[in-house]
């Protein structure tokens, strides 16, 4: 096997892998503010693919246009489903919640199979098929597209966490939810902001994985589950962390594909959660004094 | 275990022996059959989820570890079935065991996610092994079950089996949870803590519980494929483990006899909204969110919630009317 196959076996690694840390980063977000594991994490993803194949097939709107209405309209989606599901429970337990995450993701599923069907759908790439030659690798164009937006929006929520107001007040929720409260933090608004910024990055994964793999009712799950071990294995808590772990599974799961076999792709991520739960339950970047404080 | 629960085993034995008169048609007996099976599986995640507190998003797994041990032994290796029974759960207490150990040592809900994990490898694993388990497609001929010397092959006889099953492990899940273990596990689901601190060896009893829960569940799986006589991964994914978790939430936690109620409604709901064939997921998710949003306790919640509002103005009124 050649050097050219190692690179291509990365390439698809990595853009996997982004895409896991995505749908992570949205576990992350909504789990930080509220204690939530959202379980619907995946179907954002789902919905952000399918929605842009209405906008594209359907009004005809140009991919920039799609883009956008996509993960507006998801982001929308996710906010309603924080107003009408879990913002109206009183004393909810863990049980609970994780029990409601599940049923909407459930419902969600059930309403993309009623309106879009139980093919694949597809859409264009964003700048043709034509393959670019990386070391002797040929890599679809479609791979940079995926790299270069989902790299970006990292960037810019980092910017953002980072020097403004509303990322401080987001990081303060995070640490401790009462003391931000104490301090005049609107909680109720970082809640809500949580979930609409979780629900976006699913729909931005959707949108730029969509032409390269197509996208059905069912592929939310899988990928829920995926992002799901990344944030354990990121350590529950840790943005960098998560996002590194996604990457890592994207690569491992590539690799293991590729030299060893094809059938087991889907549960090394589930087995390397298994592991990293008998081994070093807080995460592979977090310290365990920090997770002895988690609720979860 | 209480007096009322005695009135009400005899009550359950009543209704199973008095059922097959009123329903002749086989095919809602087989789907009795199936009712009696996810009773089993419910009443032992009844008791990890409702008395110890614990989730597992796995159930299927033991469920397909004991299905498999038994569809393979008996049909490959002519043991008999009993003996596949045992030996599928010998292997479920040993991936109960491994999965269990270093996820309830924990706090909190490691479980749910070690166990979501564990579904799944058991769920691909069915699929991919195809030298052991003839992969996606499966494979049929699995022998009926065989009791002391008897071949038990109509639908009414497995149907009387099932249920007399299911008794037996009520009987003997009530006798556990009013025993001091029971106990234990409800003070570990009020507060681990505080449980820990009252001397309650939290982690054991949560082990326990968990693989005693597990084990039922492989026995049920048993019977599941003997029922069948045909055995594939598609009756072990992920939807199934959501569908136990439904029949408990549906039934109320922490009521053993609304878990019996709960898989039930829930094994015969599908016969009746046949109409809705393909778009059955889309009820089940509106039916779990709104059960989840506005019954939290369940349908065993509900009634005793009906009953007091109607003692209590039945109350009102003997008193404003003397």
């Amino acid at each position: 096997m050649g050097l050219d196959s190692y690179i291509q076996l990365f390439f698809s690694g990595i853009t996997i892998g982004s895409i896991y840390a995505m749908v992570a980063l949205g576990f992350l977000i909504i789990y930080s503010s509220t204690g939530i594991i959202n379980l619907a994490q995946g179907e954002f993803v789902m919905l952000g693919g399918l929605i842009a194949v209405t906008c594209h097939h359907t009004l005809h709107f140009p991919m920039p246009l799609t883009f956008l209405v996509t993960v507006l309209l998801v982001t929308v989606i996710g906010t309603l489903f924080e107003i009408t599901c879990i913002h109206p429970l009183k004393n909810p337990s863990v049980l609970g919640l994780i029990m409601i995450t599940i049923a909407a993701s459930i419902l969600m599923r059930g309403i993309a199979m009623f309106i879009w069907g139980k093919e694949e759908h597809g859409i264009p790439t964003f700048s043709g098929d034509k393959s670019v030659s990386v070391i002797g690798a040929s890599v679809p164009p479609q791979v940079f597209w995926i790299l270069g937006v989902i790299f970006t929006v990292l960037i810019i929520l980092f910017l953002i966490s980072k020097y403004t107001l509303i990322g401080k007040a987001m990081r303060a929720t995070a640490a401790d939810r009462t003391a931000a409260h104490l301090v005049g933090i609107n909680v109720r608004k970082i809640v809500l902001l949580s979930f609409a910024v979780s629900a976006g990055l699913g729909g931005v994964a959707g949108v730029v994985l969509t032409p390269m793999t197509l996208m059905s009712f069912d592929r939310g799950t899988p990928l829920a589950l995926k992002g799901f071990c990344a944030t354990v294995v990121g350590g529950l808590g840790n943005p960098a962390g998560t996002v590194i772990a996604g990457l890592l599974l994207g690569l491992i799961e590539s690799f293991v594909t590729g030299l060893v076999s094809s059938h087991y792709k889907d549960v090394i991520a589930l087995f390397i959660l298994i592991i990293v739960l008998f081994v070093k339950p807080s995460g592979l970047f977090s310290k365990s004094e920090e997770a002895k404080l988690k609720k979860f | 275990m209480g007096k009322n629960n005695y009135i009400k085993c005899a009550l359950f034995l009543i209704i199973i022996g008095f059922l097959p008169v009123f329903v002749s048609n086989q095919y809602y007996l087989s789907v009795l059959v199936f009712a009696g099976i996810y009773a089993i599986v419910a009443i032992g995640l009844s008791m990890l989820m409702g008395y110890a507190g614990q989730i597992s998003l796995g159930h299927a797994g033991f469920f397909a570890i004991g299905g498999y041990t038994s569809a393979i032994l008996t049909k490959f290796h002519n043991f008999h079935p009993l003996q596949a029974m045992i030996i599928g759960i010998v292997f479920t207490v040993f991936a109960a065991l491994l999965v269990g150990l270093p996820s309830l040592r924990l706090r909190g809900h490691y479980l749910a996610m070690a166990t979501l994990g564990f579904g799944e490898i058991i769920y691909v694993t069915s699929g991919a092994a195809t030298g052991l388990t003839e992969g996606p497609s499966g494979f049929s001929g699995v022998p009926s079950i065989a009791l002391a010397g008897f071949t038990i092959k109509s639908e009414l006889s497995k149907f009387y089996l099932v249920w007399l099953v299911a008794l037996i492990i009520m009987i003997l899940s009530l006798n556990i949870i009013h025993s001091r273990i029971g106990r234990a596990l409800r003070s570990i689901h009020g507060d681990e803590i505080a449980s820990n601190a009252m001397g309650v060896n939290v982690a054991k009893y949560k082990i326990q519980v968990f693989v005693y829960s597990a084990a039922l569940a492989s026995i049920a799986g048993s019977l599941y494929v003997h029922h069948m006589r045909f055995v594939s991964p598609t009756g072990f994914n992920l939807n199934k483990s959501i569908l136990f978790l439904i029949m408990i939430m549906s039934g109320g936690m922490g009521s053993l006899w609304g878990a019996v109620i709960g898989a039930a409604i829930f094994t015969l709901l599908p016969e009746f909204l046949g109409v809705f064939n393909d778009y059955d997921i889309l009820m089940y998710g509106a039916i779990l969110l709104g059960m989840m949003m506005f019954l939290p306790h369940g349908l065993t919640g509900l009634t005793t919630k009906i009953i007091q509002l109607v003692l209590s103005k039945w109350k009102t009124r003997t008193q404003n009317n003397p």
